[in-house]
Order: C-alpha cells, then structure tokens, then sequence
C-alpha cells in the first residue's frame, strides 16, 4: 500500500468514527434525567427564561433534527457551546490541548526510556528470577489506580521532601510568552526562558511519572513478546554462528528489528495515554482538557464531553496515522526496495 | 588424536528434561572429520544429526539440554568446556556453519553487505572498504556477476538459492578450516540444489576446507561426501566410505534407506518403505533402537550394539548383532 | 485454541486420557509460573476476606466515633481512622465486597452477553451480522473510559449505574471476540459435518459455536476483572460510582484525597486494596492466557 493509499484510508476511517462517536455521545446525553436547560438558566430562573433557552439551543426540536444540526456544525468545525464554562467547546478545548499532549508525550517517553530495556531484559532472561520480576512489574503498572499512585508521589515528593510541586503546570509567572507550539518545555527554551523550563520541567516531573508508570507495562511486555519472536528467528542462530556476542545479537540484531512492530503498539499507546490522562490530570491539577472533561461530566455538561469525544478519537486516528507511515518508512521490507 | 583430525566427537550423549520425560537425543555418538575431508551424517528428521552439528559448536539453547557423557574436541578446543569468549572466537572463524533455512537465515532489515562486511570485521583486522572488498570477492566465487549489486540489497530481493549461496560466501568469509552445514539445499530446487553443491565443494576443495555435512539425502550424499555416518535414533549405526556403505550396507536400517530411495526402485513397482515409525526419544527401548522395526532382530537385540567393524570389511562401521552379508546388503 | 478433530473416532478411554493429559499439562504449566501462583492465591485470599468480611472486621465500618477522627494506624485501629473516626482496616475489608462483586458481576453480564451475541451474529451471518457489527464497531471507536464516565453521569451517580455504565461499555469487545471465534468454528469439519447430520442452527449455536468460542471468552473475563476493579474504583474516585457512607476503595481514596498530606494512611489502604486485587486478577489472567496460547505450546 502507498502512503496516499493509507492516508485516504485512514482519514475514511476517521469520517466512520466521527459519525459514530457523535451518534453515541448524542444518544447518550439525551439520556441525561437531568435538563440542560434548566441547568444553564439556574434553580431560579423563570419557566419562560428557561423555555427560551431551549429554543435557543434547539432543544425543542425532534432528536433526529437536533442530531443533523449537530452533525452539519460539527462538519463545518463547530463543537457546540459548553453549559459549563459558555465558551465554545472547540476554543475550550484547544486551549487545554496542548497541556494534554504535552503530559501524553513525556509519559511516553518515559515509559518507554524504562518500558523497553524491562522488556528486552524480560525476553533474554525468559522465565527467570528476573523475567519474572519484570513481568511483575508490568501487571501492577498496568493494575494501579493512576490516581492514588499520585497521590503517593505527591506526598512523598512534595509533601514529605519539597522536591517537586504537588500540581499545576509551571510556576507563577514564569509561563512562556511564545505559544509557538504549545509545549511549555519547548516554549521556554525557544524564549531562552531557562528558569521557565525547569518549572516546567519540575512540574510535569510526577504526572508524567504517574501517567508513565501504568503504560510501562504495556511497553515492557510489547517488547518482550516481540523480542521473544525475534530471538527464535534464523538469522539469530546465523549471528550466533558466525561469532557474534550474546549482548551484541541482542542490541545490533534483534532489538532493531523487534522495534519495528513495536512502533505501532508503542504510538498507538500514545492514544490511549491522551484520555487515559484523565485522571491523572484531575488529581495534579494539570490544565489539560482531562481535567476539563471530568469537571463537565460532573456537571453534566455534554456538549463538551462529545467535543472532547471528537477530539480524541481524531486525534487517536492522526497518531495512528503517523504511526502507520513511520512503520513504512523503517521498514525495508516496505520501504527499502532499490 | 591424529594431527589432522580437526573435529572429534567422543561417546556424546544430551537429553532434554521435558514435561513428558526426558528426552534421550544423542546416545554414545562419537565421529572423526579430518583436514579437507567431506563427511556426512545422514538419518531421517528427529534422529538427532541436527543437534550434533549444533552441539559441534554449543548453539543449542543454554540451560535447555544436560550433556550426560562425552566429549567434543574442535580444532584443539575443548567445547563442552571452553568460555563464551574461546567459542565465539571459533564461530564465524576458524568453524564455520550453514544452515537448512536460506529465506530466513539472513537479518531481514539489514542490507546483505553490512552483514558479510560484519562477520568479516568481527574475526580479521581490515578496514570497512577492505572488508567491503573481501565480501564482494566471496560473492564472484560464488558466481554472482555483479557482486556490487547484491551487497546493496536486502535479503527480501535475491531468490532463495542466492541467499543460499550468499550464506556460503559468509561461512567461507573467515578461511574457516572446518564448515559444518546443516541441510544447506533442502529447501532449495533440485537444479539450484546441485549447482549450489558444486560451489561448495568446489571452495572447500581449493580451500582444503573440512565439511560436516547434515543431511536426510542420500542421493546427496553419494555425490558429495567422502565419507558417511548413518545415524537412527540418536545414535550412530554405520559409518565407512560413501561408496561401502551406500552399496553394500551392514545395518538393516541403512539398507531399509536405500531401498526406500525413488532412483532404486524400478519403474512400475512400488517404493519401499520400512515399516513402523522412528521410536519416541523419551521411551527408547532397551538394546538396539531398531529392533521393532527390524526383520533380523533376536533376542539378542535387547542388548545395545557397539559401533564395531563388519566382518569381512575395512574401516566400515556397523552396530548390529546381525550385519549383513554382502549378498543380503544388495536385496 | 487446539481443538482436536484429527480423530474422530477416538475411542472414550482415549479422549479421556488425552483430557487428563492435557489437564495435567495445564498444572504444570502452572506450576513452572510462579506469577501465575501468585495472583491465584492474591485471588483466594481476597475472596475469603470478602466472604468473611463480617469476622475479619474489627469494627463496624459505618460506625462513627468523632473523638477518634483521623488517627495514624494503631493496634486498636490497624488502618487508622477516617474524618469521622470510622475504622478504615473494617472499611477496607467491607470494601472487597463492593470491589470484587463490581468485576464479576460486570465481566459475569458483559461476558454471557456478548458471547451470546457474538456467536448468534456469527453464525446467522448477513444483514443481521452487518448490523450488530457495525453497532460495536460504532462503540468501540469511542474512548472506553471517557464513555463509561459520561454513561455513569448519564444515568445517575450510584454504585449500581457505574456497574451498568461499565457492563455496557465492555459488552462491545466481547461480542467481537466471541463472533471471531464463531466465525472460525464455523467453518471447522465438525461443525460442517453435524449440520450435514441436519443438526438444527440452534443446536449448533448452543453446543458447538458457544462451548468452543468459550475458551478465549475465559481468559478475557479473567483478564477484564482487574480492569473493570480499576475502572469502578475511577468512577468512584470522580464521585461517579458509590456514593458515601457505602465502604467502596475508589471512594475512600477520594475522600482520603483531602487529608493526604497529613493522613497519609487514609488513601494508602484502599488504595493498596485496588491494586493488590486488580494485579492478582491481571497475574492469573495473563498466566492463563499464556499457557492456552497455541504458540506457547511444546516449548
């Protein structure tokens, strides 16, 4: 397959996800016992005011029409209009993006720093003491609540040590003025905003651990499989034959070539990571739209949660996307023919 | 041991503990190969040829076999015994090995040249383009025409008899004095079969280059080796001269092969086949492994044969209590 | 899974022997992993302290005690003691109980469910496949926790609408899972041959596709209890599942969350509890999952 064949695929299968996931969140919120309007207008408000609203949100219209309207503003950009905070969902949402991924990238990097040489470590030493330990750790990471292990790392590490800050993104006035990308760590060094980046860098220290730490077991075991599979191929036996050094066969020969099918896993982790985020932003009070979300399920304010729906899930396809063409290109079996 | 030997295999026995019991793979296997000498081990699939090539030079799976009795000295080392270090210096050096697997034996994501220009630097001390220059001097000796040209390719774009051949080049990248080959043609057509047989033989001739040669062939066999093994159930049961064993065999089971061989059988008649199956290796009987499956066998047999040498013969190996005779090895 | 058809006059001594040897083979293959051992007995424990919660505690978990409030663990108090002086070892230990019943009974209904949906989709084929298809393809491309979470508002904040939220969500990967298997059973001599025999569909759904799509179903519930603990507990952390004075882990925590600085025991032990029960079950499912891999097998 081409890249533009794939691309074409991928942003088809986006349109379906799009549909559906608007499909269902709608039907969803139109679950709710509770009524929006009511809600916007307050205990207080007169039946009419709220009468008012309602036609102003359409909400007097039949499902199915409410549902088109919907589905034509989300195809024209439009995510609606949060209940809770009255700005437009898409305007609240990417303000709060950039946070999320930001958290999302460096927690991958992170459990991949420790998640891939566990997992390399796991595969040569295959049903040993250590082999064992390694898949230990991976089943708890994968088993632990993100919030109450940040709440530990909270306490230990600012409350009980004051080494680093129990929450939030940056310290006071030190935010970057440059939004080139949206990343606080970039941002800094770009601005040459040294004390800025190690705030930042102090700040996202235990979120990013938190969020690392419950995929690094997806990385540890990834690789281990994979690694597994590799170690049993033919050309390991030819390197072994040919006098190559255990160590040497494993880094220069097997893990390259187990961290190929890896990519996808790994990239596709990073999809995951950005709703897993969730909670782990709530509990830090990261700025991220997971924090956002949770506080507009709580006021069940669905208009967001279906943004922050739609959002994902596009990004999630865009990930998978980029994931699909960097496989390509480190392949050579796919892309390395003269 | 003779100056010349360079690989000798004394009174081998390995097993592998599984859940079903243990496995008794090799059984008393003890060969010679001497300087330039082609021998080769011939036997059907699970007899245990595959793990002696591999035991040669310890690739089997550490921790996952017991080496029971035995020794195996290489070119003066003692294997069983040496260093990780004292192997891999051998490995790729002076032993060489090829494999049954030419479509996967290569690392798929890495160009043919880095992997021969790899091999080459890990046992000499030459430069890359030195090295560069070596590789694609192997690969004309294998009668590639544009050797260039396959250095910069993936294994994923030659056929299978070039990686063959390819794999040839590397197991003789080092000048190794002893190659042990594993079913090197097996999975390859019968045209491309002989040419790459040829080759080898022809390298290893001008070479004075020593082959253990694995195979389950006999046809191959005869045309290739100087020497035979036949072995049955991890254990070796005649040996001698290609031409003694192949035409007058003293093992029924030798025998039982050779008649089972498509080019013996006249044409309209049906193919032979030895009845019964090769016995399980974590249940061996006691005495001659053969036995069930033997027309000959006796009371006699529940004792274990040695490899000893055949009435009326020169240096031509048979462990039977009941060898055949000239007359009976051509029926 | 390696289903036998090879024989198919296999005498009963013989199937029976080959059972055992293969139940045999199962024990060992459990006994060669230690983790494997490890979750099982996690498991055991975990259920006995949920069974006999009302011996194990040592108070009784709703009660309050305001001149007790918030006191480090101590020998009359093992856990310490909450804001309102409620023992937190009794709570912990009435909390499996919440925890506990919460995975089985979501991977109990999700399970059964979807296995039964999976397998009718699979083996009706067509439209009616297409269409329940296309449905969980349409819910499984929504983000899992974000749709359980906006289900559990939906419906209400309580323990009970979080298990639903849950069972809901899951319901979708385990019609898929059961549907793959039906299709490739389907397709498998035996099943050709019992409805040549005329063996009605509904006899062929009901002994053939649901008994041997079972298998892999097994080994995904084992696995989806640990997840399903964790999920529960989240909801209840964002006050989305049980709701207070109700023992529930997740809750604790949240509540704890307030005191953490200076009370750290108040979220360590159900918290702890969380993630003790959700390992076990992940360590046994995983060790399961690998001894039933075809590809494990004969190594």
């Amino acid at each position: 397959m081409s890249a533009l064949q794939l691309i074409r695929k991928r942003l088809l299968g986006l349109l379906v996800v799009v549909l559906g996931v608007s499909v269902i969140t709608f039907t969803v919120s139109h679950l709710i016992p509770g009524d929006p309007a009511r809600l916007i207008a307050g205990e207080k408000a007169t039946e009419e005011i709220v009468q008012n609203i309602r036609v102003q949100l359409g909400l007097d219209q039949p499902l199915h029409i409410q549902y088109f309207s919907y589905l034509k503003n989300l195809l024209s950009g439009d995510l609606g209009t949060s209940i809770r905070t009255t700005q437009p969902v898409l305007d609240d949402l990417a303000a709060f993006f950039p946070a999320t991924l930001e958290l999302a990238i460096v927690a991958l990097l992170f459990a991949s720093v420790v998640g891939i040489p566990l997992g390399v470590l796991s595969a040569v030493y295959k049903d040993k003491p250590l082999d064992h330990f390694v898949r230990l750790i991976s089943v708890t990471g994968i088993s632990t609540p993100a919030f109450w292990l940040g709440l530990g790392v909270i306490l230990v590490f600012y409350g009980k040590l004051g080494m680093l800050p129990g929450g939030g993104r940056i310290g006071e006035g030190l935010a970057p003025q440059l939004n080139a990308t949206g990343f606080y760590l970039i941002d800094t060094l770009l601005e040459g905003n040294f004390s800025g980046f190690i705030s930042a860098l102090k700040h996202i220290a235990l979120p990013a651990f938190t969020l690392g730490f419950v995929h690094l077991g997806v990385v540890a075991r990834q690789i281990r499989s994979s690694m597994l599979e590799q170690l049993q191929e033919d050309y390991i036996r030819t390197a072994k034959a040919s006098g190559a050094s255990k160590w040497s066969i494993i880094f220069k020969q097997a893990l390259p070539n187990a961290l190929i099918p890896s990519v996808t896993v790994i990239g596709l982790a990073l999809g995951d990571l950005l709703y897993g985020a969730v909670l782990t932003e709530t509990v830090f009070a990261w700025p991220g739209m997971g924090a956002y979300v949770v506080n507009s399920i709580q006021a069940l304010d669905f208009p967001a949660v279906m943004g922050f729906a739609i959002v994902v899930s596009f990004a999630y396809v865009i990930v998978n996307l980029i994931v699909d063409l960097v496989y390509m290109l480190i392949d050579p079996r796919i892309s390395g023919v003269n | 041991m003779d100056s010349r030997t360079v690989l000798s295999i004394k009174d081998l026995s390995i097993e592998f503990p599984l859940y079903e019991g243990t496995l008794k793979a090799l059984n008393g296997v003890s060969l010679t190969v001497k300087q330039g000498e082609i021998v080769g081990i011939v036997g059907e699939s699970g007899s245990g040829k595959s793990i002696t090539a591999m035991m040669t030079m310890r690739l089997l799976g550490e921790g996952s076999y017991r080496v029971r009795t035995g020794s195996i000295d290489m070119l003066g080392v003692d294997i069983l015994k040496a260093s990780e270090k004292e192997i891999c210096e051998l490995r790729g050096g002076d032993v060489a090995m090829i494999f049954q697997e030419p479509m996967t034996a290569l690392n798929p994501t890495r160009k043919v040249g880095k992997q021969m220009v790899d091999v080459i630097r890990r046992h000499q001390r030459v430069s890359k383009g030195q090295a560069e220059e070596i590789a694609a001097g192997l690969l004309s000796d294998m009668h590639f025409a544009d050797p260039e040209d396959i250095l910069a390719r993936y294994p994923f774009e030659l056929s299978g008899g070039m990686r063959q051949r390819v794999l040839i080049a590397l197991a003789f990248s080092c000048n190794p004095k002893v190659i042990i080959a594993d079913e090197p043609t097996t999975a390859l057509d019968v045209t491309v079969q002989k040419q790459v047989l040829m080759l080898l033989k022809k390298m290893a001739a001008e070479r004075k280059t020593a082959i253990l040669f694995i195979t389950h062939d006999m046809a191959v066999v005869s045309q290739f080796c100087d020497r035979v093994y036949v072995m049955y159930a991890g254990s070796l049961i005649e040996s001698g001269s290609t031409r003694k064993v192949l035409h007058s065999p003293r093992h029924p089971y030798t025998r039982g092969l050779l008649a089972a061989l498509p080019e013996t059988a006249a044409p309209g008649t049906q193919l032979k086949s030895i009845p019964g199956s090769v016995p399980d290796l974590s249940k061996l009987p006691v005495g001659c492994a053969f036995q069930s499956r033997c027309s000959q066998s006796s009371e006699k047999c529940h004792q274990k044969p040695a490899l000893a040498e055949a009435p009326q013969t020169d240096a031509h190996l048979c462990a039977c209590w009941h060898p055949l005779t000239d007359l009976e090895a051509v029926a | 899974m390696n289903v036998s058809t090879e024989h198919p006059i296999a005498s009963i001594e013989e199937v029976k022997s080959q059972r055992s040897k293969r139940i045999g083979y199962f024990f060992y293959r459990v006994r060669k992993s230690p983790l494997t051992l490890l979750g099982a007995s996690i498991i055991l424990f975990m259920l006995c302290v949920m069974l006999f919660a009302p011996w194990l505690a040592t108070h009784d978990p709703n009660a309050i005690d305001l001149m007790k409030r918030l006191q480090p663990p101590s020998a009359a108090h093992w856990f310490g003691t909450d804001e309102v002086g409620r023992d937190i070892y009794s709570r912990v230990v009435f909390g499996s109980q919440q925890s506990i019943s919460v995975g089985f009974f979501v991977v109990g209904v999700a399970g059964v469910v979807g296995t039964l949906v999976g397998c009718f989709s699979g083996s009706v084929g067509g439209r009616i496949d297409g269409l329940i298809m296309r449905l969980t393809d349409t819910i499984l491309s929504v983000p899992s926790l974000v749709l359980t979470m906006a289900l559990a508002a939906a419906l209400g904040a309580s323990l009970f609408n979080a298990m639903l939220a849950i069972t809901l969500v899951r319901i979708p990967y385990y019609v898929r899972l059961a549907r793959g298997q039906a299709l490739g059973i389907r397709e498998m001599g035996y099943v050709k041959a019992a409805r040549t025999f005329g063996a009605s569909r509904w006899h062929i759904v009901r002994w053939h596709i649901v008994r041997n799509a079972l298998p892999p179903v097994v080994v995904q519930a084992t696995l989806d209890i640990g997840g399903t603990i964790l999920v529960a507990a989240a909801l209840g952390f964002i006050g989305l599942g049980a709701q207070q004075p109700t023992a529930e882990w997740g809750t604790m925590v949240a509540t704890g969350r307030n005191y953490i600085l200076d009370h750290w025991w108040y979220s360590l032990f159900p918290g702890l509890a969380i993630l003790i029960t959700s390992t076990s079950f992940n360590l046994f499912g995983d060790g399961i999952r690998d001894i039933l891999d075809p590809k494990q097998r004969g190594k």
